[in-house]
């Protein structure tokens, strides 16, 4: 039988990040927790950087996918500890990004960040003839590479 | 202390998370000035990132003060509605942007400072703030190995391109002693266990700004000890509501939006 509690999140996978639209916030760990109270659910939510502009549209789609399927009485908290870190984004999670055309994060030392070389396959060639030129992109929370092969740029989902 | 709730220690909380906050706020102002007149494309879209993280961690940082205070003030009603004597961040951060070479070497010094100071506030008992601080200190990595990466390039780059680095650190040295200063604000806070100890930081930040100047081939200035004689020209008491003319200036850009329309919605 499915609690209340997983079909809420069920729910929740319908809403993706509007900049990286190939995850949804479980996968993508923005969600950290649901509580239900009757009827009152109340959503936990951690930005993954803290300028992220992404989050009020976030909150929104929320709000109006738990509205949609009939739970109108929403809240939503923001929390900040423990910080939002690319090693809770599992292996599928990776795979769709890759096939998205943003390579996956490496694995994170939590106690260190670990900033990564400059090598990085390319998502569309797979050649490891790259180069990185900028460490901010389109977004914080990816990097700009080049691939010298197929001359295209990608970008890079960093660890942090 | 869990909560910051303690009436006793509320205003020395909301006093250093003003100074936390206002220094993001405002670097990160000064930074998104670059927007669409960086040198490069790539550089463009690093300082505007760059100013986004410290927007983020600002506006968190002056939720929690709101919160704290008690008295129904958002974090936009602290960026928006405060006179410049009101806020407490570094000279350092309200400089004008100057070159290039002085926007990375101001970058640098505070990216330096805000990752020391995250690293250590990510331990404090104050969770909330602990958890601010945990990012803060993930993103200020990035900030930091992005305007170090810079120094060395300009330092050890063009004559001309080293000559506006050091030219850039001779002018901003003098800002960087306040940045290193903890009075007792701090020191109360230490004291009620809410935040651990700061006294390593000036030290390791000297010692970290150092080793990058020397490796980009920049002179050291010279700093005198905090004497109060005239001469040394050390800026101090930003800390206190001292601030230069160029706050004004850049506040009355960022406010004007939401004090000519206070209700203004996006």
């Amino acid at each position: 039988m499915v609690t209340k509690k997983e079909h809420i999140l069920s729910l929740l996978r319908e809403v993706h990040d509007p900049e990286i639209p190939a995850l949804d916030i479980v996968e993508l760990g923005i969600v950290r927790d649901v509580r239900v109270h009757g009827k009152q659910i109340h959503i936990n939510i951690t930005p993954t950087y803290s300028g992220c502009p992404a989050m009020q549209m976030i909150q929104n789609d929320i709000i109006g996918t738990l509205n949609k399927h009939g739970f109108n009485d929403v809240a939503i908290t923001t929390v900040y500890s423990p910080a939002w870190t690319t090693g809770w984004l599992n292996a599928e999670a990776k795979q769709k990004l890759k096939e998205y055309g943003i390579t996956p994060p490496q694995t994170v030392n939590e106690a260190v960040v670990t900033l990564p070389g400059s090598e990085m396959e390319c998502p569309f060639c797979s050649s490891h003839n790259t180069e990185l030129r900028c460490e901010f992109s389109s977004t914080a929370c990816k990097s700009l590479y080049f691939c010298n092969d197929c001359c295209q740029p990608f970008e890079h989902f960093k660890e942090i | 202390m869990k909560n910051g709730s303690d009436h006793g220690t509320k205003n020395v909380l909301v006093e250093f998370l003003l100074r936390l906050g206002d220094d993001r706020l405002i670097l990160g102002h000064r930074l998104s000035e670059w927007c669409g007149h960086a040198p490069i494309l790539e550089e463009d879209i690093a300082l505007a990132n760059i100013a986004l993280d410290l927007l983020g961690q600002a506006s968190a940082i002056l939720h929690l003060a709101g919160d704290v205070e008690g008295k129904n003030r958002t974090e936009d009603d602290l960026a928006y509605f405060r006179e410049a004597t009101q806020f407490k961040n570094l000279q350092l951060v309200e400089q004008p942007n100057g070159d290039f070479a002085f926007t990375i070497a101001r970058l640098f010094f505070f990216s330096t400072f805000n990752n020391l100071l995250c690293d250590v506030l990510q331990k404090s008992s104050y969770e909330t703030l602990a958890g601010i601080a945990a990012k803060g200190f993930k993103e200020s990595s990035y900030h930091l190995r992005h305007s170090k990466e810079w120094m060395l390039r300009l330092g050890g780059g063009t004559e001309e391109s080293h000559r506006r680095m050091q030219n850039a650190v001779n002018e901003l040295w003098r800002f960087t002693g306040e940045m290193l200063v903890f009075d007792e604000v701090e020191t109360e806070l230490q004291r009620l266990n809410t935040i651990p100890d700061l006294s390593t930081i000036a030290s390791q930040w000297s010692g970290a700004a150092a080793a990058v100047l020397t490796e980009a081939t920049i002179i050291i200035p010279f700093r005198q000890k905090d004497s109060g004689q005239a001469g040394n020209h050390a800026v101090s008491g930003s800390r206190h509501g001292f601030h230069s003319e160029y706050l004004g200036h850049l506040l009355a850009e960022m406010q004007i939006l939401a004090r000519s329309y206070p209700d203004a919605k996006w």
